[in-house]
């Protein structure tokens, strides 16, 4: 095979891979991802065994804290339906009621169970379209 | 307050435009004194600019030498590879300082 | 004095105007004093944004809260660093400091190029001032930072507390400045392509450039980082947030081009790849400014509120389709000289790496931009998280690293493929020698930290073996004794070692990595005062509670109100190891309906970690003081009841003594990671390699080896 051909024959053989690579990820982005849903949302897609990031406000007095997990509840920014949810894991400092937050959950045997490590928390004030310096815990 | 600002500001407006109109106004002046239109500095044209490419790449040339000793030296070579890839190099480099003299005279 | 700010707006953007338009017909009419004019104007832009930079400053610093922005993020209490980083702390403020960074930075290359590369230059200036015009344009009509309010409020908002980080004053400053640094390679990548001419004079500027931003860049990522571990309460480094993968991405691709740019000087290959490496890092640093600044991806840096988002996707959008129109149309002059010698070359090494990095940088990018993706695409939106990163990022570091060992030992152009093996053999000894003791000592159920580490050892194998021959080559050579001809062969070789250096740093740095992220134990749990948990090899014990409180009007500190914390002891065996005291501080917030008292403490809580930082661990710890339990609840809502704002403090003293009586169970969140230290030693090597590397020989240094490189050639020419 002369050094031109080589040439091409790498060149296609890489093009491929890197294709056949980007596939595979672009196809396990989607099956693994956890789409963003509001609580009244959550109450009518979730299914059992998929996660999902549910962004909503914290329910004035649902919280609770027993042993090492934090149970509170979650409703729309509007109000309506409120979600109990059970999280185990860093809670942020501006946690409390009222505020709005944003937790992965899976649906597990009827009870919504937030995903280790992913309560986040916004902090009210209004200037917090933010520089990368403003992080708020996490 | 407003005053100072008045000021303040006409003062930067001045630098300014001194500072960004300077070379507008030497190519001017050059221009009445010479009679006829010459720039400002002295024009690099196309002969100069071909000058700094060969002495940039006479440089990587000369780099690329001293790399491939080294390889040699730290044992990354034997001594025929070495000595062809030295030799072509050379040549590389030769090529490169003939056209430096062709450009300068 | 606003109005002094708002005119040099003006005048920057009237100068950027015109020194778009004066750079260009000067290029083009071959009236170089135009060209100069319009150099002229970056250096005059500079200017204004100084003086505009430092008006604002004044303002922090002297509490003018006339103006918007320093009453929305400063306020009397906060101490005066604190209140002259704040500048950057607005959105309008950062958009000022980074067009004053793009102005600096700007300014600096032209001059260090005002000899050389006229027309690419010119081309770059009209660039870099387009950049500039549309940031100003950006604070003109959309967020001013000159913009006031009359009468002035008699007291701001106050600093976040968050940012009242000493690390965090320095932070954006880096970043931006790697951002503005990464506009800059663009700016000359596309006058290149403008004016036809890509050459050795090019590569030799642009790789200034390019190290600048990547150096820049990368100890901002670096110092984020550090940030997010040393003062945040969640004890982590990295946690693939859209703004930390937003300012790597470019980070990159700036190193694969730094890599792949010694191609193209030896080879003259690689050019598409080049010039569409280096605008696709400027573009990427233009996204990530983006999406720090418009939140439109919800990360926890920013929270929706695109307000800026439709000029920035224009910028992009025209920024995408200039780039891909050049180089489509200079398609003939970015045709290869050479082609690759041989597939085993260093020059191959750094092609597999390249491929890395993009694949690396495409991974992050797919990841980061999923959620508009999936909504573009399905019409749900839908996010990816750390696991998913990490999934596919850990492998690729792997051969990152990998490659990092084998390209030492590979020689430019053409290697021998007898002496290449035999060059493998004291790495991969000490590769498995290190497997071996990892095995030995139990550690076999966590094979990406065991593969990261035997990898490490093996490029620590390879670069050592590399220094070992060198010297002894120098020696045998010159004659010079061992720390002499250490020396002088990095002097001689600094690109070559200084980049070894970087590799060694890299090594360390993933070393770190792998060994906190793998071998970490961490616990949350509550705790009473006398109680102990067991974390890892440590055992913790809550000794007694803290309480602090600071006078309102206190300079000096971080200026919480109420300050609640822990002693921790801590000790490994019985033997006491370290003493902690974590805490959290209560601020004050503006919100008058949490009462008297509850408004002194009612603002956002931000904890203060304490740790104990170790050669071989990290020792982290974190406090939530339980501040609803019910004896301080009681005395909240009496002080609300009873008394009025001036008198308050007196309850919050009453509530910290309460605190320290009758201690509730607070909840606590340790961590102990081996090796973490390493990271922020491995990043200081890193950038010192970097260093040696680019720095450039003394000028009589190079003249006399360019002399003698010219009679050698000589003498080769006769002898052929």
């Amino acid at each position: 095979m002369n050094p031109a051909r080589k040439r091409t024959v790498r060149l296609v053989v890489a093009l491929s891979a890197a294709v056949l690579l980007a596939s595979a990820l672009i196809y396990t982005s989607f099956s693994a991802a956890s789409p963003a849903l509001t609580p009244s949302q959550l109450v009518h897609q979730a299914q059992a065994g998929r996660t999902y990031q549910v962004t909503g406000t914290v329910v004035q007095g649902s919280v609770r804290r027993e042993g090492g997990v934090l149970d509170f509840s979650v409703e729309d920014r509007a109000g309506g339906t409120a979600i109990p949810l059970a999280y185990t894991g860093t809670v942020p400092d501006p946690f409390r009621e009222g505020r709005e937050v944003i937790v992965t959950v899976e649906k597990r045997g009827g009870r919504f169970v937030g995903e280790r490590n992913s309560l986040i928390t916004k902090c009210p004030s209004k200037y917090k379209t933010a520089p990368a310096s403003e992080r708020q815990n996490y | 307050m407003s005053l100072v600002v008045a000021i303040l500001t006409l003062v930067l407006l001045a630098v300014v435009l001194l500072v960004v109109s300077a070379p507008l106004r030497a190519a001017q002046r050059s221009r009445r004194e010479s009679g006829g239109y010459s720039p400002a500095e002295p024009d690099r044209g196309g002969a100069d600019l071909e000058r700094d490419e060969l002495e940039a790449a006479r440089e990587a040339k000369y780099r690329e030498i001293r790399d491939a000793e080294l390889d040699y030296r730290t044992g990354k070579l034997s001594r025929e590879d070495y000595e062809s890839i030295d030799s072509a190099l050379r040549a590389e480099a030769l090529e490169i300082l003939n056209r430096l003299e062709t450009s300068a005279g | 004095m606003a109005g002094l700010g708002r005119a040099c707006l003006l005048l920057a953007l009237a100068v950027c105007a015109y020194g778009v338009w004066a750079s260009i017909y000067g290029v083009r009419s071959g009236r170089l004093e135009f060209s100069v004019s319009g150099r002229r104007s970056v250096y005059a832009l500079a200017g204004i944004l100084t003086v505009a930079f430092v008006v604002l400053e004044i303002a922090f610093l002297r509490n003018d809260f006339t103006f918007n922005t320093v009453a929305d993020t400063s306020s009397r209490t906060t101490p005066a660093a604190y209140r002259a980083s704040a500048v950057w702390a607005s959105q309008e403020g950062s958009l000022l400091l980074w067009a004053w960074l793009l102005s600096l930075w700007s300014s600096l290359a032209l001059f260090l190029t005002r000899d050389r590369m006229r027309d690419v230059a010119a081309y770059a200036t009209a660039i870099l001032l387009g950049f500039g015009g549309f940031f100003i344009s950006l604070m003109l009509f959309y967020a001013n930072p000159f913009a006031t309010t009359h009468p002035a409020p008699a007291e701001g908002q106050g600093l976040d507390p968050l940012l009242r980080f000493p690390t965090m004053m320095i932070h954006p400053p880096m970043l931006y400045s790697g951002y503005t640094l990464c506009t800059i390679p663009l700016a000359f990548g596309m006058g290149a392509l403008l004016a036809r001419r890509l050459d050795a004079d090019w590569i030799k500027a642009i790789r200034r450039f390019a190290f600048a931003a990547w150096l820049f860049l990368g100890v901002g990522i670096l110092l984020g980082a550090r940030w997010s571990y040393a003062e945040l309460g969640w004890g982590g480094y990295w946690g693939w947030d859209a703004v930390e993968n937003a300012s790597l991405m470019p980070w990159l691709t700036g190193t694969a081009f730094l890599h792949s740019l010694m191609i193209q000087e030896k080879r003259g290959m690689l050019k598409v790849w080049n010039v569409s490496l280096v605008l696709a890092t400027g573009t990427l640093a233009i996204m990530g400014t983006f999406l720090v600044r418009s939140g439109i991806l919800s990360s926890i840096h920013a929270f929706g509120g695109a307000t800026l988002g439709v000029p920035f996707v224009a910028l992009i959008g025209i920024l995408i389709a200039g780039s891909i129109y050049l180089v489509v149309s200079r398609r003939d002059m970015l045709r290869s000289q050479h082609r690759l010698d041989s597939l085993l070359s260093r020059e191959s090494i750094f092609l597999a790496n390249n491929l890395v990095f993009v694949g690396l940088c495409f991974v992050i990018f797919w990841g980061t931009y999923f959620p508009l993706i999936s909504e573009a695409l399905t019409g749900q939106e839908a996010s990816v998280g750390p696991p998913w990163f990490d999934r596919y990022t850990v492998p690729l570091a792997l051969i990152l690293v990998l490659l990092s060992g084998i390209g030492p030992v590979i020689a430019w152009r053409r290697a021998t493929l007898a002496n290449a093996w035999r060059n493998f053999l004291a790495p991969l000894t000490f590769a498995l020698l290190t497997l071996l003791v990892l095995l030995a000592a139990g550690i076999a159920d966590k094979p990406g930290a065991i593969a990261m580490f035997c990898i490490a050892a093996f490029v620590f194998g390879s670069i050592g073996q590399e220094f070992f021959r060198g010297v002894r080559a120098r020696r045998a050579m010159a004659g010079e004794r061992m720390p002499v001809a250490l020396l002088a062969l990095v002097r001689r070789n600094r690109r070559r070692y200084g980049g070894y250096i970087v590799h060694l740093g890299i090594a360390v740095i993933f070393i770190g990595v792998a060994a906190s992220s793998s071998f970490q134990h961490a616990s949350e749990l509550g705790l009473s005062p006398g109680r102990s948990t067991h974390v890892g090899a440590y055992t913790i014990r809550y000794v007694r509670p803290t309480a602090t409180i600071t006078p309102k009007y206190d300079a000096a500190h971080t200026g919480s109100t109420l300050s609640l914390g822990a002693v921790l002891d801590v000790s490994k065996g019985g033997r006491h190891v370290a003493t902690l005291n974590p805490s959290q501080g209560f601020y004050a917030s503006q919100d008058a309906s949490q009462g008297s008292v509850g408004s002194l403490i009612g603002g956002q809580p931000v904890s203060h970690i304490s740790m104990d930082a170790g050669v071989t661990r990290d020792i982290w710890s974190a406090i939530q003081p339980n501040i609803e339990a019910p004896q301080i609840k009681r005395i909240l809502t009496a002080g609300n009841r009873t008394l009025t704002p001036e008198d308050a403090l007196v309850a919050i003293g009453v509530l910290a003594r309460t605190y320290l009586q009758h201690p509730p169970t607070a909840q606590f969140h340790f961590i102990v990671s081996p090796l973490v230290m390493w990271i922020w030693i491995g990043g200081l090597i890193v950038f010192g390699g970097g260093l040696v590397a680019i720095w450039p020989a003394p000028s009589a240094v190079r003249r006399r080896v360019a002399a003698r490189s010219r009679a050698r050639a000589v003498r080769g020419l006769a002898r052929a």
